[in-house]
């Protein structure tokens, strides 16, 4: 590890980019999680969706920007449908009902996805959105360090992403309203904030986290329902830094992200290789024992 | 039912305590039986016994075993497909070890190779719970997946990587491999899945099952009024491991033929969670249900538009039927979030005092 340090910072950069693309994925979850108490696990799927939404409307002839937007309203109806159908009648029911149900939901986009736009794998447009390509070499001493632009531009785009959800959470009247309805159900609709509003904007927000996440990831790969399976690698990333901390997502994240590819890279090999499937499993589980709520979760308080 | 218990006098502790009170419940689960042991397989085809039939009942042991760690003890998991996985490749191991031991026997053996497995992952339950003992279980999906591709002694060293079920004789009768018909392996399925409930159905009703129980309705209460946690939790974790890897095993040796680590994916373990909660948590009978629901249904979808005369390409077929699974799911969920059971259950409320409405 110590023999070649530029490559271990090489290691751990492409830790820290997976890590911010995990720490995404684990916003949806936490800003849902938060106000309506649903661990939803469709957010993989909404990932995918949404970005399938984008590269087939391109592929239909609307501009880049235009497919953009198309896309949000894509995500716009999902939150007010899933609020309608799921949400609404399914009020007060046991969590394990709603996990349920939105594991229904993601049978159900997958399925929709396909039909709309086809099962076969399809390639981001990354180009008429705008974003970089190659690579940029930097010398540290005499060697050379590769980092990818795109690399780059996604670590920016998150960073930006959650510093203007921070902002909209802690400035604006509607972020107030969340917050209120993520403390406390009962008291904010008695304040006279709509539930069911409220409910539909975080849905959305989730929705365009998921856009976003889903063009930098397929980015870097296809877009193509192989994507589902990273809600999965979230989940650990989720627990770690607790189900209800936006800082706590970020900060897992890139703890999963670090650590996965320092132990595939440099222990992986005395085990047989591809550990990186459980070992994030194993890091979120250790952490666990020692802070069963997380590392910024609520503390929990039980009482007979 | 259109029967009560009326004029039905119990006059011991053992008439008080049975499992089905009475006579026409017991004129009813040996009907039941005779149909499931006698007449389906003399009228059945192979289809009907291989591709719904064993199915069905194997996931029924699976999702029992499931039902008995989520429903009664409270303690969620998505690991079943691993813990399935389990006793199919201990099975699998046991048997190329020692093949001269009877092959049902070995089936039921490896169950306890999944419960040990069970234990040492739930050993977290201990200390973390809710959604983030999930994660726990996931980690034991996860991993074990990993090791039934890369732990190549787990599959004797295969070219294939799958592992292939010998074939294994019981009283001269072919059990297991390409040999043993399909009316046998029924037989055996039907009468493991039977004891097995039997078993767990007086398990749940005992001291065990009861204890469970407080510690799903509220663990911290329990443990004031002298529950072990330790114990409870764990042994729930081991029993239900147990039935999952009899179930993993008899779906590898008894139904597939052979298996490649994909079969013992997270999809498994969502699809047996469903069947619980479809069929209901906390009941038994639920997961019955809930197994021919979630098993059934699918097939039935393909085959309707087929039914209705619609001609639509095999490829649509199958979206269709996922978009429709997924929309069922979540309608059967808000229309009737206890499940099959409790269904069942009002419908025999109903029917005891029919045709009065109390």
């Amino acid at each position: 590890m110590a023999a070649n340090p530029v490559f271990l910072v090489k290691v751990i950069w492409e830790g820290l980019v997976a890590g911010m693309l995990y720490a995404l994925i684990a916003l949806g979850f936490v800003l849902i999680y938060k106000a309506s108490g649903v661990f939803n696990f469709a957010q993989g799927i909404m990932v995918v969706f949404s970005a399938l939404t984008l590269v087939g409307l391109h592929e239909r002839g609307l501009p880049a920007y235009a497919a953009l937007f198309g896309a949000l309203v894509v995500m716009l109806l999902l939150a007010i449908a899933v609020e309608r159908a799921i949400l609404r009648p399914l009020v007060n029911q046991p969590d394990i009902t709603l996990l349920m149900a939105t594991i229904g939901l993601t049978s159900l986009l997958i399925g929709l996805g396909e039909i709309v736009f086809g099962g076969e794998p399809k390639t981001m447009i990354t180009r008429d959105l705008g974003l970089p390509s190659g690579s940029i070499r930097l010398m540290i001493g005499d060697r050379p360090l590769v980092l990818q632009r795109l690399d780059i531009a996604a670590g920016a785009t998150a960073l930006l992403l959650i510093t203007a959800l921070a902002v909209f959470f802690q400035r604006t009247r509607i972020g107030r309203a969340l917050r209120a309805v993520a403390d406390d159900h009962q008291a904010a609709l008695s304040v006279g904030i709509s539930l069911n509003q409220i409910w539909i904007i975080v849905w959305f927000t989730a929705g365009l986290v998921a856009l976003v996440t889903g063009i930098m990831w397929s980015a870097k790969s296809d877009v193509s329902f192989a994507l589902e399976i990273i809600a999965l690698r979230a989940l650990p990333v989720l627990v770690l830094g607790g189900l209800t901390s936006i800082p706590g997502a970020i900060v897992g994240g890139l703890i999963i992200g670090v650590g996965e590819k320092l132990g595939e890279i440099y222990w992986g090999r005395l085990v047989g290789g591809a550990i990186d499937s459980w070992l994030a499993y194993f890091i979120a589980l250790i952490f666990l024992l020692l802070r069963p709520q997380g590392l910024f979760g609520e503390k929990i308080i039980e009482r007979v | 039912m259109l029967y009560r218990e009326a004029g039905q006098f119990k006059t011991s502790y053992a008439a008080d305590q049975a499992i089905l009170p009475l006579v026409e419940d017991r004129i009813g689960m040996v009907a039941t039986l005779l149909v499931a042991g006698a007449v389906i397989p003399a009228i059945g085809g192979d289809f009907l016994l291989n591709g719904v039939m064993i199915p069905f009942l194997i996931f029924a042991l699976a999702a029992v075993g499931l039902n008995l760690l989520v429903g009664y003890a409270g303690l969620l998991s998505l690991g079943t497909g691993a813990f399935m996985g389990v006793g199919a490749y201990a099975c699998y191991k046991l048997t190329t070890l020692f093949p001269d031991v009877n092959i049902v026997l070995v089936i039921l053996c490896s169950g306890f190779f999944s419960a040990a497995a069970g234990v040492a992952f739930g050993l977290p339950s201990l200390r973390i719970k809710g959604f983030y003992l999930v994660v726990a279980t996931l980690a034991a999906q996860f991993f074990f997946e990993w090791a039934f591709i890369r732990i190549g002694w787990l599959y004797n060293h295969n070219a294939s990587g799958a592992i292939e079920v010998p074939s294994r004789e019981m009283l001269g009768i072919a059990i297991t491999g390409p040999a043993a018909t399909s009316t046998t392996r029924y037989w055996v399925v039907l009468a493991i899945v039977m004891l097995m409930t039997w078993f767990a159905s007086n398990l749940v009703r005992g001291r065990y099952g009861r204890a469970w129980m407080m510690v799903r309705d509220m663990d911290i209460a329990a443990e004031l009024m002298g529950v072990p946690m330790l114990r409870t939790k764990l042994l729930a974790f081991a029993v239900s491991s147990f039935y999952c890897g009899v179930a993993g095993a008899m779906m590898v040796f008894l139904w597939y033929g052979s298996a490649e680590p994909s079969a013992f994916s997270i999809r498994v373990s969502f699809q047996v969670l469903f069947m619980v909660i479809i069929g209901g948590m906390g009941s038994l009978l639920g997961s019955f249900f809930g197994a021919a629901f979630i098993w059934a249904f699918p097939i039935l979808l393909r085959l309707m538009p087929e039914f209705l005369g619609l001609k639509i390409e095999s490829q649509t077929v199958d979206q269709l039927a996922q978009i429709a699974f997924g929309a069922l799911i979540i309608l059967f969920l808000i229309v009737e979030p206890h499940g099959l059971a409790r269904l069942w259950s009002l419908a025999k409320q109903k029917l005891r005092v029919w045709p009065f409405p109390y």
